[in-house]
């Protein structure tokens, strides 16, 4: 097998707790492999995380170029395009700079590409079994991926249990002569931080969470007088902020807040890996939804197949009653 | 500005309970309720009020069988102005780069400034729009949930990041774009708006038609092929309350209680 290379996200000198998980994924995808790092970015914070990495990985390349700076994934395809060999097994998360990457990277590179893996089941001469699920988690699937002339592949964070911290004493290799031309027709302005809402769902120990089971604008009031029985917050999934029903500052997710709530009611909310993303400390989860295949069931400590407007009123009345 | 919308009709999630077929090699697809996958719509709506404000013309185009012909239809009735149907028994079984190669070959027969996909659709793979833009070398951008046009030569976009972040970028055109949901709010299309578009013709290409080799796409030309689905392993999952409303409502205040889940 070609060599694995772990493109490395980073922020303020620190490695992105993804590289435990992508150095575990690559022990999966081959127990024999040397898996390289790769870092790029510029000045101190960049000497920092690779210094960092070299206990997790044998040999730490990094990249350092002043419009490395700021992880602009067109910038960063040139610099990788021009340092690593086209035939290089390359992992990368499946996050929001992933999704950026990795299509175009495989492109250039004439390799094959996954996204949002979440195993890998051997290999067979150039053959990679890979699993990955479609229809919002609901059915998963197995995939033949021809890695004969390398594969660009991106994993979803969290599904492989990352290693713990080693102490492999790796080496760094400077290849910041090797970048190039690294010039893009995109360039990066600004981070416009969320606003913040008038209610901090990171902060309360009980959550009404609603998602689209909710059916309705108008059944929103019914969701927030059981958080009010219960002494919670009501937050919510994805669709309902997009339908405007619900400020931004309320979703539960990796592209909102991330919470860690003591017990978490997951109404009308399927579940997927980017919801459940924003979810941590382990709450004890009840969900309610009428679909018995959805993948909240999974992860959920308790799961009610119904119909949420009807279980939130009864509800209510009988947490009033107590 | 010229718009190109790429589109897919997929199985809607929110209308369907999903099972496997006898033979566990594809979901059971009898009777199963379709519609246009929801980032795409979202990037027609996006397309329609850019070229309602800047002038232009907005196209839809799907590769697909036949009853895609239904998803461009529909989005014709929000207000695209052509649709194409890429169309052909050697697309099959295309993987991600398969379709980016299909839709390349279209792009290249138009003079398109901005280009548009859903962030990403069935699979969640989000991958065509990425590759279409490297096999095409322009610039791209995904997750997007805002474009501001200030010029013709270059426009900003926003793009969600973690946490509800947003990282804005100044991007040349042309270029590719994916679009993330929440961007806009998708108007309302009734059976009267589909009524208005159904004479008009939707032209159907297939390989020959876009000079593609056969075996570049389908499943002859994928690198990455699906061998079958499975209902993932549940592992422990969760304890189901099961009885009558009552009952069930009388078990889960009790384990509210004992967690610490009522104030």
């Amino acid at each position: 097998m070609a060599q694995i290379f772990a493109y490395i996200p980073h922020k303020d000198g620190v490695a992105d707790d993804i590289a435990y998980e992508i150095q575990a994924a690559a022990g999966k995808l081959d127990s024999n492999a040397q898996v390289t790092a790769i870092v790029t970015g510029s000045g101190d914070t960049l000497d920092k995380v690779a210094g960092h990495l070299t206990s997790l990985f044998k040999e730490v390349i990094k990249i350092g170029h002043d419009d490395l700076a700021y992880p602009n994934a067109e910038v960063v395809r040139k610099a990788l395009c021009n340092v690593l060999p086209s035939d290089a097994i390359i992992l990368a998360p499946h996050n929001t700079f992933g999704m950026d990457l990795v299509p175009g990277l495989s492109i250039k590179f004439d390799s094959a590409c996954a996204s949002d893996v979440i195993d890998f089941e051997g290999t067979e001469g150039a053959t990679l079994k890979i699993v990955r699920q479609v229809l919002g988690g609901i059915i998963s699937t197995h995939n033949d991926l021809d890695i004969s002339n390398g594969a660009v592949i991106a994993i979803r964070p969290g599904a492989f249990a990352p290693v713990e911290d080693g102490s492999e004493g790796g080496t760094i290799v400077d290849k910041s002569g090797d970048a190039g031309d690294i010039s893009t027709k995109r360039r990066f302005l600004e981070i416009v931080e969320a606003e913040v809402g008038d209610v901090d769902i990171t902060k309360s120990d009980v959550l009404v969470s609603i998602g689209r089971g909710i059916e309705e604008e108008e059944n929103i009031g019914v969701a927030q007088e059981l958080a009010e029985a219960m002494g919670a917050v009501v937050s919510c999934s994805r669709p309902i902020v997009d339908a405007k029903w619900l400020e931004k500052s309320r979703q539960v997710g990796t592209s909102g807040q991330t919470v860690k709530p003591k017990v978490y009611l997951a109404l009308g909310i399927s579940g997927s890996f980017q919801h459940m993303g924003g979810i941590k400390g382990d709450p004890f989860i009840i969900a309610i939804n009428k679909n018995a295949n959805a993948p909240i069931f999974q992860v959920a400590d308790v799961g009610i197949i119904g119909d949420i407007l009807e279980f939130m009123p009864e509800l209510t009345e009988k947490i009033k009653d107590l | 500005m010229e718009i190109l919308v790429c589109i897919k009709r997929v199985p809607d999630t929110a209308e369907n309970e999903f099972e496997l077929n006898s033979a566990g090699n594809d979901i059971d697809r009898d009777d199963l309720v379709y519609s246009v996958n929801e980032w795409d719509n979202y990037a027609v709506e996006e397309a329609i009020q850019i070229v309602g404000e800047h002038g232009g013309s907005v196209t839809v185009v799907s590769v697909g069988d036949d009853e895609s012909e239904e998803v461009l239809r529909r989005e014709m009735a929000m207000g695209a102005d052509n649709g194409i149907l890429l169309s052909d028994d050697a697309f099959e079984d295309s993987d991600s780069r398969g379709i980016a190669s299909i839709l390349k070959a279209e792009v290249e027969k138009g003079n398109y400034d901005l280009i548009l996909t859903g962030a990403q659709a069935d699979d969640g793979a989000a991958e065509v729009g990425g590759m279409l833009a490297a096999m095409l070398d322009l610039p791209y951008a995904s997750l997007v949930n805002q474009i501001d046009i200030d010029g013709d030569k270059h426009i900003k976009v926003g793009r969600e990041i973690e946490g509800g972040n947003k990282e804005m970028n100044e991007i040349e055109l042309p270029c590719v774009l994916s679009i993330q949901t929440g961007i806009n709010e998708p108007r309302y299309v009734g059976i009267r708006g589909i009524r208005k578009v159904a004479q008009i013709e939707i032209p159907v290409k297939g390989a020959s038609d876009l000079g593609i080799d056969a075996g570049s796409v389908g499943k002859d030309g994928a690198k990455m092929k699906r061998i079958d689905y499975f209902v993932p392993d549940l592992g422990e999952g969760a304890e189901m309350l099961e009885g009558s409303t009552d009952e069930i409502i009388e078990k889960l205040i009790e384990k509210l209680k004992s967690k610490g889940g009522l104030a």
